[in-house]
């Protein structure tokens, strides 16, 4: 189970390659044939036993993190900084943060509350007024240690609480981390993973790799946010950790494939799988750009529920990802079998 | 005498990595009686809590000088167990809410349990609450254990601290939690480690006081208790940012703060200000036009009147759990006040009052 150690490492949107090389050691390890392509998405081609026919499956999930990237240094050696993806801003203020491939430590600040106007205190901390300190004493300091383009991500350290696990990036390491289960087992037919880059700007990595994979069934595997908070109305809800993997109905990129949908409702029926449906149809997940890839794919989206999502540090359960893993081994096995 | 289970680093890292919120101060008071015990030649805890060391004077009828530092640290306290767990608090001392979302807490439950600050996704913002900033009623704490669990373990009254490793930035600055005012008490182990290579005149009171955050409180006992000739806080100060008006701060690096004001007594501001120009010791200069919001403000007006001064380091991101400071300024204000000490005769501190 990988999903602590590969939440740990830095890689936000364009900047996965630690991810990559973590995983790709794993593949070669285990004698996977895999390549990258000229992205960064690393295809593993999983050979069935006894060199067992392709499938034409395709599981994928995306390796990026959400993060920031230094925009400017200032004269006083302060970097300011774009945000890279959806990334939650009222999270960011009095957080540490790892900077470049060198993982320079930083801190965001923020002004005192003693030097605060009564209504400065009122209004959200606007990100742009932000920034990031080193310690540099200047701006030709701070260059020595870091670069215009750098990539940042969250310090946090990840524990295990009971069946729960506490750490960042979560989103989607918690898919990576299953895909490797996956990869592990033993099947009778042949089907490709592919670990994408660039999800949380836009899906585009798995625009390019459906292109190359060319499915005709397709498995997303996500990380979605969970709802079963205070403050989040009933009607809001989405999805709770501890329900069971969630399926997409739709979101804002794609609908999901009615049978594809049908048979994983079934199978968790079936094998007595707790599951629920993700409520919230918004946002959008590579599932978009694989479902609309040549001249199509059926395509599926499976999530394990996840609490604060896009902040530095989120909560997921361990059951809920086990159920994830053993659905997805029984739908390739069932879909390689029966079609869809 | 040995010091070598401490370095200034070490200290600080487990001063700022343990908790000790505003009344709840005992486990950092172990931890500094550890560490100063090589250097003072009594110790004691008085009735509410504050951690008193002495460090006799050579010879007999030296002056009496009290040094403080608050050891306590803003804090959080649980208020409310919702239905599945979820804790509502409030805040111990001064937090600006909008900190605190994303934060990682340690809860002193019946065994320490850890737990996230969470808040409702911007996405379900209604269209009053955007731009808004959090306050703490929008907040809470999520342990992700079963609310039986939580009710067994947590109680309401039941106190917690951000969770916060320490960690070194560029140029020997450090960054953390609870600097405020924990790199204060390692001003003062500062200056006790180098007191014992020093003769001193003055008997040395070294004083880590309580609840400061919630109202200078343990100074007004501990000056009491000790009935000092002298006081002198050492604290922080806003330090250097981005945006910041720059009569508001001191930068970094450059040396403690001596204030001046009506808080400070001239006299004790001039000497300190002297010595430090007679040991080549960088420092800066502040003024406070009323009394300071430091432990200063309760030792001027202990018993009859005490002549009081205010030493501060130089901390950006005062109250945020990623303050910062440099260890240098830390050394140094330790220095400037062991010269102070050595340098100081009755003399001085009877003229204190011909002003």
């Amino acid at each position: 189970m990988y999903i602590k150690e590969l939440s740990q490492l830095p890689g936000v949107s364009g900047d996965e390659s630690r991810v990559r090389n973590f995983i790709k050691e794993k593949l070669v390890q285990w004698g996977i044939k895999n390549q990258t392509d000229s992205m960064g998405n690393l295809y593993a081609f999983k050979e069935g036993r006894g060199k067992g026919e392709d499938s034409g499956i395709m599981l994928t999930a995306h390796m990026d993190e959400v993060g920031l990237m230094v925009s400017s240094i200032e004269k006083s050696g302060h970097l300011r900084f774009y945000k890279v993806g959806g990334i939650y801003e009222h999270t960011l203020v009095s957080k540490p943060v790892k900077i470049g491939h060198r993982d320079v430590r930083g801190v965001i600040g923020a002004k005192a509350i003693h030097l605060q106007k009564k209504d400065e205190r009122k209004k959200a901390l606007e990100v742009d007024k932000l920034y990031i300190d080193i310690g540099a004493k200047n701006r030709e300091d701070a260059e020595k240690a870091i670069k215009i383009g750098d990539y940042v991500s969250f310090d946090s350290e990840a524990s295990t609480i009971e069946n729960l696990v506490k750490g960042k990036a979560f989103d989607n390491r918690a898919g990576c981390a299953a895909l490797l289960e996956i990869l592990q087992k033993d099947y009778p037919f042949s089907f490709t993973v592919v670990f994408t880059v660039q999800e949380e700007v836009g899906s585009r990595g798995a625009r390019a790799a459906a292109h190359r994979v060319n499915p005709r069934i397709a498995l997303v595997l996500e990380t979605t946010g969970a709802m079963d908070i205070p403050g989040v109305k009933e009607q809001n809800g989405s999805v709770a950790i501890g329900g069971g993997p969630a399926f997409t109905l739709m979101d804002d990129s794609f609908m999901a494939h009615p049978q594809i949908l049908d048979r994983l409702v079934s199978i968790a029926g079936q094998e007595k799988i707790p599951y629920q449906f993700r409520r919230y149809t918004g946002s959008f997940t590579d599932a978009g750009a694989v479902a609309l890839a040549h001249s199509g794919a059926a395509v599926g989206v499976i999530s394990t529920p996840c609490r604060y999502i896009h902040t530095p540090v989120s909560l997921l359960s361990l059951e809920d990802w086990n159920h994830l893993v053993n659905i997805i081994d029984l739908f390739i096995r069932s879909v390689s079998e029966k079609g869809i | 005498m040995s010091d070598n289970k401490y370095d200034l680093h070490k200290l600080l890292k487990e001063l700022t990595e343990k908790g000790g919120a505003s009344g709840y101060e005992e486990s950092i008071a172990k931890i500094i009686a550890d560490a100063f015990a090589p250097y003072i030649d009594e110790q004691r805890t008085d009735n509410l809590g504050n951690l008193i060391f002495l460090k006799k004077g050579n010879g007999t009828g030296g002056p009496k000088v009290l040094l403080c530092a608050h050891m306590d640290e803003i804090g959080l306290m649980i208020t409310k167990i919702e239905e599945n767990g979820f804790l509502r608090f409030t805040s111990l001392g001064g937090f600006d809410p909008r900190t605190l979302p994303g934060q990682e807490v340690v809860i002193r439950g019946r065994e320490p349990l850890e737990g996230i600050i969470g808040i409702k996704p911007p996405h379900l913002f209604e269209n009053d609450e955007k731009g808004k900033g959090a306050e703490m009623e929008d907040l809470f704490i999520d342990t992700g254990l079963p609310e039986t669990t939580v009710r067994r373990e947590i109680k309401v009254g039941t106190v917690a601290i951000i969770k916060r490793t320490l960690l070194t930035l560029l140029n020997d600055c450090i960054t953390g939690k609870a600097l405020d005012d924990r790199a204060g008490v390692a001003v003062l182990w500062f200056c006790a480690r180098e007191l014992a290579n020093l003769k001193h005149q003055a008997d040395i009171y070294l004083v880590a006081t309580i609840q400061e955050e919630v109202g200078t409180r343990g100074a007004l006992v501990s000056a009491f208790g000790v009935s000092p000739d002298i006081g002198i806080a050492v604290d922080v100060c806003h330090g250097d940012f981005p945006g910041a008006q720059e009569y508001e701060v001191s930068p970094l690096g450059k040396g403690p703060v001596i204030t001046w004001g009506p808080n400070i007594h001239p006299q004790l501001a001039e000497r300190l200000t002297e010595t430090a120009k007679e040991n080549h010791l960088p420092h800066q200069k502040d003024v406070s036009p009323g009394p300071t919001g430091t432990d200063a403000r309760a030792i001027q007006v202990s018993l009859g009147g005490i002549p009081t001064g205010l030493l501060s380091i130089p901390l950006r991101y005062m109250h945020t759990s990623v303050e910062l400071v440099n260890l240098e300024d830390i050394k140094v204000a330790g220095k400037l006040l062991a010269f102070f000490l050595t340098g100081l005769r009755g003399d001085f501190v009877e003229g204190l009052s011909c002003i």
